[in-house]
């Protein structure tokens, strides 16, 4: 009966999980225009995807935000890791730490309306004519960014011996030197998969950056919300199939690296 | 030497203070500044009186919410359980599955279900076939719990499976040696050690349900308004920057709310269940 019960929930669960992109992807190979009746395999949408400019302006676009906000934000992030790590004050501390929460208990809707205000109030003291741009949708992934950083490099943090970058000052480096010949090496994984995290978070995020982006700048999903307000043709289908594999290869990445990450964890014990 | 290494403290704790004063705790005072101010910035009200004509609005989103989160738990609550009981070979690519659709853009997903669901759509061409329907299914709650449902499920899978995995096996093994049922043993070991995923996951899986737009606005078929679906027409339509501020305030603080109150419910720091993505 358990047994029974088993099989047929976790069926069940993955047939639910799959089924939309099963859809998408059958209907990107579609001949006719229709995303819902099939009329023969043809790949002129891809062709057409890949012919069109605004498509890729717009993927170019999201992988240059997406690299750009991810680069700050690992950066940043990583400062801010090692700086809370080595607070002596418990009360800043948890005040910090609650503050980097803020983004990821916040709805979406709430952290792009607050952001784009923000950028608004601001702007309109200084009398722009325009106040969002691709300068605030940059700050707006950067921030949304780096608490899944912060989250990511902590724990690395707290698995390095304190008494060695003390050694390497004690034997006459700076700190600098020491974060950077003895920490940053052994958090290197962490920061890697921070990176990624961010990367994939930012390439995937319509909610934020609809809020705060300037109306010059198109990126994939803002694209994707302008074509779903119109009836859809099996192009935008074509265009999340090609988003998803790309995605997908980025996670055998990350998972490669944090099973090669662990291992060599296992081996140095 | 101590000096320095102070110095060295604040240089490397500066800017991300600095970033997060001003880009996470300024907007939620700009946020409450908008709400409490008019067009011309002059202290007022009246958007505070005007959110007593959303209550309609909020009282749907909270019971679709409510009504999404409860049957995404009941689903993912044993096929969670079941997971845990398999090989850890096995475990590891259930959860990759499980987590792979996530990567896909939320926007087509929930496009997909509609094409799935409309009146041409997939389910009513299948039943076209055996002389059936065609079925009304876009623009009814079902179809849009249906959509938060799908949306959000693995982050109610994910942290209630992390946690069920930890539980220690000897300790349903000493019961089973005491005599208890099965009954017993959920009810007296495995629930309350799972107890703090499950907050997690309903926190993963309510939060992003009560704020959604896009679901109900393609599922709904423009018929269902909830929270965000008003904060988005006053914010991007209406350009009404401060009615739209003082919807976003009241959710906010909502939501912060009932986190702070679920969290009480999990005596544990949150490391257990974990907000993982």
């Amino acid at each position: 009966m358990n047994k029974f019960f088993d099989r047929f929930l976790t069926a069940a669960v993955y047939v639910f999980l799959y089924a939309p992109l099963l859809v998408m992807v059958f209907f990107s190979f579609n001949e006719g225009r229709s995303t819902s009746v099939f009329t023969g395999f043809s790949l002129r949408w891809y062709a057409e995807l890949f012919s069109s400019s605004d498509t890729i302006t717009a993927l170019k676009n999201t992988l240059v935000l997406a690299l750009l906000s991810a680069t700050i934000a690992t950066v940043l992030g990583t400062m801010a890791a090692v700086g809370i790590d080595g607070m002596r004050n418990k009360w800043l501390n948890s005040a910090v730490m609650t503050t980097t929460n803020i983004p990821m208990m916040n709805p979406d809707i709430v952290t792009g309306v607050s952001l784009m205000l923000l950028f608004v109030f601001v702007g309109r003291l200084m009398g722009l004519a325009t106040s969002l741009s691709f300068i605030t949708l940059l700050i707006a992934h950067v921030t949304f960014n780096l608490p899944y950083v912060i989250l990511n490099v902590m724990p690395k943090l707290r698995q390095v011996d304190r008494r060695l970058p003390e050694a390497a000052m004690d034997l006459g480096c700076t700190p600098r030197q020491a974060f950077f010949k003895v920490v940053l090496p052994s958090i290197r994984s962490g920061v890697l998969a921070a990176f990624l995290m961010a990367f994939t978070l930012s390439l995937d995020d319509f909610v934020i950056s609809y809020y705060t982006n300037g109306s010059g700048f198109q990126t994939l999903p803002l694209m994707i919300f302008s074509m779903t307000k119109k009836t859809v043709k099996p192009d935008m289908y074509a265009l999340s199939s090609v988003i998803f594999i790309t995605i997908l290869l980025l996670l055998i990445l990350v998972n490669v690296l944090q099973a090669r990450s662990e291992r060599d964890a296992k081996g140095a014990k | 030497m101590k000096q320095r290494r102070s110095y060295a403290q604040v240089l490397i704790n500066a800017p991300y203070l600095l970033w997060a004063a001003i880009f996470i705790l300024v907007p939620l005072f700009i946020v409450a500044y908008y709400a409490f101010t008019d067009a011309s910035g002059a202290f007022t009200m009246a958007n505070i009186k005007e959110l007593a004509n959303y209550k309609q609005t909020f009282w749907i989103s909270i019971k679709y919410a409510l009504i999404a989160t409860a049957i995404t738990f009941v689903i993912a609550y044993p096929f969670a359980y079941f997971m845990s009981k398999k090989s850890a070979a096995k475990q590891q690519m259930m959860m990759l599955l499980v987590m792979l659709p996530m990567w896909m853009n939320l926007l087509i997903r929930t496009y997909s279900w509609m094409n799935i669901l409309e009146r041409n759509g997939i389910i009513n061409n299948l039943l076209g076939m055996m002389g059936l329907g065609p079925w009304k299914m876009i623009g009814t709650a079902g179809a849009v719990i249906l959509g938060m449902v799908y949306n959000y499920l693995p982050y109610m899978i994910l942290p209630i499976y992390t946690i069920m995995s930890k539980i220690d096996n000897s300790l349903l093994e000493a019961a089973d040696d005491l005599g208890a049922h099965s009954f017993a043993k959920l009810r007296h070991i495995i629930w309350p050690l799972s107890l703090p995923g499950v907050i997690s996951g309903i926190a993963m899986v309510f939060v992003p349900s009560i704020s959604t737009f896009y679901i109900s606005q393609k599922l709904g078929g423009g018929k269902i308004m909830l929270i965000g679906d008003t904060i988005e027409r006053q914010i991007q339509t209406a350009y009404n920057y401060n009615l739209g501020a003082a919807i976003s305030l009241v959710l906010m603080v909502f939501v912060l709310i009932s986190m702070a109150v679920m969290n009480r419910f999990a005596d544990d720091d949150g490391e257990g269940g974990g907000m993982i993505v």
